[in-house]
Parts: structure tokens; C-alpha cells; sequence
């Protein structure tokens, strides 16, 4: 069995693709955990598809060796974009899972531009990271006046992500 | 302990810092970009070259002065470079001088996928390889202790995955003697000073003869020296495979097969051929994974020791873990398709949309250069007809107008960017008032203010420093004029683009030389553009004043 979780992050340009895995990766990093991180930068800037691999170690001691998820080895797919689901579907393992835009109720959002952070919080109830981490990582991440938001966003992600696994819809509110 | 995040080109730009470097000096290229921009983030004295031919000429006159210099640039950016490289093997430096090539397998962001471990050879430099960001820390101390022990400039190829992927960095030596980098800090830059040795660095022929032979002589020391370095190692394990390997091809291939044995090259010039051959004969069965050209095997199968080098079609493109694992089966079976996503695309509100479509309702031929407008080529406009080299757009061109028929001729045109512009444009230019074709030429220079594509960096026609502070700016305009050139006109064919249509009408159907500089800010870049001026003109006024404050030193913030 792998010591290592793998995540795949795919969107389009400007959905905030790359500034969700540095948040992912500082998170698993402030967790102790080794922890790579791999993106191709250059024409993804300009509105084509985006795609961001992290890998880090369930435990201190595991290392990880090469920066980029096997094809068919990722744990976790966290899709921004409905029409990138199907392009990076082959990333993802036999037990893997994804976390694409349609799990989280757009009118629940506070932004839509924190759709990003919302599928954190919906990845961090996947996974043994503290909660402090993400949020601090979100924090060092963030100008401060999109803490709050961003903050609501990645409780709201983790609320449905938890409802989504004990198999019930998600209570309204926030 | 202090763990750090780090992409490979902060983890350079971090050493560079660490190890006294006084000037970092490149021309952007993805994805080399950051390491400069980090460099200066952090402090460091930063600056952006025209190009990478001059940035390394500034920067082997600073190590003749005994500085530290590190130069950056993309694997493309060496071919402009080489010519100064190849001699300054031959002179050698007084300092340190390193050069970093970042190649870019797979061209995520490149118009060719070239191996520059070819340089390595046909230079006769040593070339070090980091795997990733702790070893592209580790490594540069190396770099810069094999650069002063030998006197030599020192390549630091870097590749796409090395440059831009993320891993832990501890900074500052482990005291495991695998690393050069000092355990007690940073070391301060070294005093500069000028000795003459005019044999030594003046390289007419009656020099250069003996110089090539000293630089032989240091080369075979290095690669003595390579064979009980740190920087190369033997992890023993099984005997089948036995792998050779170096950068982020030995990360996957020591998870594709964690049973085998390595021998991980972190310096690919001068090879250490005793420890490959005693390596080699230590397992049963040694196969080499490298990225791009089988440059390892070849040099050691030349050597006479029998390796096997992965299947020819692994050649092309990026390893990964996958195909490491393919190549050690010997399957060459086909591989599957990677995912197609959304090509990038001009950004919506992008001043080049009218230009496109103006080439493409005249049904232009056009010949293209290497930036973000050489989106131009995709839908909906594919008004781009060739694309081969930064700058090239003015000569081939030329050559088309020069060989076509006049009628054809005349629906040429040469389009280039601004900082490609500056790059290598203007001789392309010279050539045109030099030799002018029957029909004439027109060029258009597609002047956004910034080298966009690469992140928006400064260059000399935008008049600010790589920090964005202000500068001489170089006129476009005024060069073209200066040239020679009959009609030079500035339009923003964004706010007038019908006027920008007859305008280039015009000048198709005229004999004479046009550039049409078409002019408007980035999208992207304006807001920032905007700022930098206004902190310029505060500056000026306060210089105005207050005469004995000298405006361009004052330190700007570009928060």
C-alpha cells in the first residue's frame, strides 16, 4: 500500500488551480510531512487547461521521489472547472476519488472565486492534515481582507464533503 | 530546522544568495524566469538583459573581475549565448561564473526540445545536474567551487520538472559532505579586482592554441576529480537493473524500481567512467534513464562500457514514473495518449485581437515570432504562418519577400513583440534597410509594454528595471528611424482599429520599408504598468525637489 497520498488539481487558467495546491502542499509541509509539489507554468496562463500534482507522505518518514502523480495512481482529483473532469479522469486510481465543482451548492459559496478553497475544505475531510495547517496555509496564501471568505469557503467544503460520506444532503446554513 | 518550500529556481536563486553571487543577469525564458526575479526578491542585485548573448558576456566581465556571477536563461537562450560560451571556456574566469540552462523536454512552453548536455561536450564545460529543489540548492555550492578551482564557467542544467516543481529545502549545508554549501550561513561576495592576463583572456589565434589545451588539461582533472565526488553516487542494491541516471529522471526511476541499484550522475560533464564501469560490472544488467537525447549512454557506451539506453521513442517527450517502468521492460508497446485539455487562448480583452484579425481578413502570409502572440497561429485566427526563432520574424520574412513572386510578396508581413523586439529584432531590421526587398516590408512590432508571456518582465523598451524601477527606455520608434527605415508609425490598434486597418492597407501597397509599431499595454500588465509610472514620476518629483537625492537609486516598492 502507498505511504504517499497522491492529488491531482486540474481547472482552467485563473481559477486559482495553482494557489489551491501551494496551499495544499504549505499545509502538508507545516504538517511535518515531506511533500512535492508539480506544474507545467507558461501558456496555462492564458485560459487553457491547468493541472497541479501534490504528493506527501502519511507519515514524517516517507519520502517522496518523483515530483509528478503516475498516471492512474491519484488518490484524490479535485476538479474547478465541470469540463476538465473527463480530460484528467486517466490521473485518477481505481479506489480514487473526485471532488469536482457540482459538490458544492453555488449558492452557498460566499465568492465564487473561492470555489478553489470550498474543494480544500472538501479534500481536507479526506485527509489525516490538522485543520490549523490548511487554514494557516490558506492565511499565509491569501491577502488578509480574503481571509474571512476563504475561510467560510474551506468550512463549507469540508461540511458538505462530511454530509457527502455519511450519505446525506448537506443542512442549509452557514 | 528550517524547511522551505521551494521551486527549483528559488532553491537556485536562494544558493546564488547564500554563496556571495554579486550579479544574477539573463533574458526571461519559461522556465527559467524566476530564478532571476527571486534572486532579486531576496536582495540580490538582479538585472534583466536584451538578451542572453549579452547577459553573458556581462556577466564573464564580472567574473574576470573575480565576482560570483550567475547567468539564466531557457535551453533556446544558450544557442543565442553560445558563441561568447564556447571562448569563454577557452579564457576561462577569474571568479565564478555559472550558467544555467533550463531545458524544457516535452515543450510545455518551448519551440524545440533540444538536449544542451550537448553544449557541455561541445563547449568542454562541466555541467552539474540537480534532481530537485535540495539539490538545486546543494548543487550550486559545487557549481561555484568547481567554477573557482578550475576557473571556468560552469553549465547548471535545470529542466522544466527541476525549475518549476516544489520540494522541501532545507537551506545551509547537512554537514553529510554531499553538499558544498557552507553549515554556518551565507558567505559574503568576494572582493572584486582587475589583473591583467592577456594571454589568457585575449583569444586571437596565438593564444587560443594554448588555451584549448589548458582547457583539456582541466577537464580531464575534473573528471579525476568527479570520480570520488560527493555529487555522484552509488546507492547499492539489487543487481537487476542496475540504473545510470540523472536529474528528475533518477526521482522516477528510484520509485519505478526501488530494488535497483543507482549510479546517480549529478555532474554529466566530464563523466566519471571508472566509477560507470565498475558500477557496470557490478550489476547484471545496467540501463541508463535519461530525459531527451541518449547523451549518457552514448558517452559511456563510446567508453566502451555496456550499457543499454532506453527505446528510441522515449526520446521524445518528459519521463515520468510510468514510462521509466516502460523502458526498464523493454515495452515499446504504444503509449497512451496523454489528456488533450483547452488550448491557451490571446486573453479576451488582449490589444492583439484586432491585429489577428486584420492579418486574417487580408489573408496575409505572416511571418511569426516567440511570445504570447504567438497564439496568433491557434483558432479563431491561425494568422500566423511561421514561427521558428526569437527575432527570426524579420528575416524570414525578408527571405519570403525577397523569393516570392511580387504579388504574393506584397501580402508579407514580419510580426514581432517588444521585448522579442529588443532581443534580436533590431538587426533583423538593419538587414531590411541593408538589403530591401523590390516589394518593400512591412513590420509590425506588437508592443504590449512587457515581455508577457514569460510573467510580464521589464525589458529596455519599457524603461524600467527588472525590480521595476525607472531607467533609460529605448524608443522603438526611434530606432526603426534611426535605422532607416522610409515610414515608421505608432497606432493602438485597439482603440482604432479600423484606422489600424488602412493603415496596414496602405503600407502592403507602398514599395517602400514600414514598421507599424502597434501599441498597447497587456491586459494583464497595465494595472502594474500604471503603478511603476506613477511611482516614477513621484520619484522624479521629489528628485526635482530635493537635486541632491538621485532619483534612480532610491529604492522602489512595487507592492
Amino acid at each position: 500500500m502507498s505511504r504517499i497520498v497522491n492529488v491531482v488539481l486540474a481547472g482552467l487558467g485563473g481559477q486559482g488551480v495553482i494557489k489551491a495546491s501551494d496551499i495544499l502542499a504549505d499545509a502538508a509541509l507545516r504538517a511535518g510531512r515531506d511533500v512535492k509539489k508539480a506544474e507545467v507554468h507558461g501558456m496555462s496562463q492564458r485560459g487553457g487547461s491547468v493541472t497541479s500534482d501534490v504528493r506527501f507522505g502519511t507519515a514524517p518518514e516517507d519520502r517522496v521521489l518523483s515530483p509528478m502523480v503516475p498516471r492512474g495512481e491519484a488518490d484524490f482529483l479535485v476538479v474547478l472547472a465541470a469540463s476538465e473532469v473527463e480530460v484528467t479522469r486517466a490521473s485518477l486510481g481505481p479506489d480514487g476519488v473526485i471532488l469536482a465543482p457540482d459538490l458544492i451548492p453555488e449558492a452557498d459559496l460566499p465568492n465564487k472565486r473561492s470555489l478553489n478553497v470550498a474543494l480544500l475544505g472538501a479534500l481536507s475531510s479526506h485527509l489525516d492534515l490538522p485543520v490549523d495547517a490548511f487554514l494557516e496555509a490558506m492565511r499565509a496564501a491569501l491577502p488578509e481582507r480574503l481571509h474571512a471568505v476563504n475561510e467560510r469557503a474551506f468550512e463549507l467544503g469540508r461540511r458538505v464533503a462530511s454530509a457527502a460520506a455519511a450519505g446525506r444532503v448537506p443542512e442549509d446554513g452557514r | 530546522m528550517d524547511r522551505q518550500l521551494l521551486s527549483g529556481d528559488e532553491a537556485v536563486a536562494l544558493a546564488a544568495f547564500h554563496a556571495g553571487v554579486s550579479l544574477g543577469t539573463g533574458y526571461p525564458g519559461t522556465p527559467s524566469t524566476e530564478i532571476l526575479e527571486a534572486f532579486d526578491a531576496l536582495g540580490g542585485r538582479a538585472q534583466w538583459a536584451p538578451n542572453e548573448k549579452v547577459a553573458l558576456e556581462v556577466g564573464l566581465g564580472a567574473a574576470f573581475a573575480s565576482a560570483r556571477v550567475i547567468v539564466t536563461m531557457k535551453h533556446v537562450g544558450l544557442n543565442v549565448a553560445a558563441d561568447p560560451l564556447f571562448t569563454a571556456a577557452y579564457t576561462g574566469v577569474s571568479g565564478a561564473l555559472i550558467v544555467v540552462s533550463a531545458d524544457d523536454p516535452g515543450m510545455s512552453s518551448s519551440q524545440n526540445e533540444q538536449d544542451n548536455r550537448r553544449y557541455a561536450i561541445a563547449a568542454g564545460l562541466p555541467m552539474l545536474e540537480p534532481s530537485d529543489s535540495q539539490e538545486a540548492y546543494d548543487f550550486f555550492f559545487t557549481a561555484v567551487e568547481v567554477s573557482e578551482r578550475w576557473k571556468l564557467p560552469v553549465l547548471y542544467r535545470m529542466t522544466t520538472r527541476v525549475c518549476h516543481s516544489k520540494s522541501v529545502v532545507t537551506p545551509a549545508g547537512r554537514g553529510d559532505g554531499a553538499s558544498a554549501a557552507p553549515a554556518m550561513g551565507p558567505t559574503p561576495a568576494p572582493a572584486t579586482h582587475f589583473e591583467h592576463d592577456i594571454s589568457g583572456r585575449v583569444m586571437i589565434p596565438a593564444n587560443a592554441r594554448p588555451a584549448h589545451r589548458r582547457l583539456r588539461a582541466k577537464l580531464a582533472e575534473i573528471a579525476a576529480w568527479a570520480e570520488a565526488a560527493p555529487i555522484n553516487r552509488v546507492e547499492r542494491g539489487g543487481p537487476d537493473p542496475g540504473i545510470v541516471t540523472s536529474g528528475v529522471a533518477y526521482l522516477h526511476a528510484v520509485e519505478a524500481a526501488p530494488q535497483a541499484s543507482f549510479l546517480k550522475l549529478g555532474m554529466t560533464h566530464p563523466l566519471p567512467l571508472g566509477l560507470a564501469r565498475s558500477f557496470a560490472a557490478s550489476v547484471d544488467r545496467t540501463v541508463v534513464i535519461e530525459e531527451g537525447d541518449p547523451v549518457l549512454a552514448d558517452a559511456l557506451r563510446a567508453a566502451g562500457i555496456a550499457v543499454e539506453p532506453g527505446a528510441e521513442m522515449y526520446r521524445f517527450g518528459e519521463l515520468d514514473v510510468a514510462r521509466v517502468r516502460r523502458i526498464l521492460a523493454r515495452d515499446t508497446s504504444p503509449e497512451p495518449a496523454p489528456a488533450r485539455g483547452k488550448p491557451p487562448e490571446l486573453c479576451p480583452a488582449c490589444p492583439y485581437h484586432t491585429v489577428y484579425a486584420t492579418i486574417r481578413k487580408l489573408d496575409l502570409i505572416a511571418a511569426g515570432d516567440i511570445g504570447c502572440y504567438s497564439l496568433g497561429v491557434l483558432p479563431p485566427y491561425q494568422a500566423m504562418d511561421t514561427c521558428v526563432a526569437m527575432g527570426a520574424s524579420i528575416g524570414v520574412g525578408l527571405g519570403l519577400r525577397h523569393a516570392l513572386p511580387p504579388e504574393e510578396a506584397r501580402r508579407v508581413v514580419s510580426i514581432i513583440g517588444d521585448s522579442t523586439f529588443v532581443h534580436s529584432g533590431i538587426s533583423g531590421l538593419v538587414e531590411m534597410a541593408y538589403n530591401p526587398p523590390e516589394t518593400g516590408h512591412v513590420v509590425i512590432v506588437l508592443d504590449n509594454g512587457t515581455t508577457a508571456m514569460t510573467g510580464q518582465q521589464e525589458h529596455p523598451a519599457t524603461g524600467r528595471r527588472l525590480d521595476h524601477g525607472p531607467t533609460a527606455r529605448l524608443s522603438i520608434e526611434g530606432i526603426a528611424s534611426a535605422i532607416g527605415i522610409d515610414s515608421v508609425t505608432v497606432i493602438d490598434p485597439y482603440a482604432d482599429p479600423d484606422g489600424f486597418e488602412s493603415l496596414l492597407r496602405e503600407r502592403l501597397a507602398a514599395p517602400g520599408l514600414s514598421v507599424i509599431v502597434a501599441r498597447r499595454p497587456c491586459i494583464l500588465a497595465a494595472a502594474d504598468i500604471r503603478r511603476y509610472e506613477q511611482q516614477a514620476a513621484g520619484l522624479r518629483a521629489a528628485a526635482a525637489a530635493s537635486p541632491e537625492q538621485a532619483a534612480f537609486d532610491l529604492p522602489l516598492s512595487t507592492d
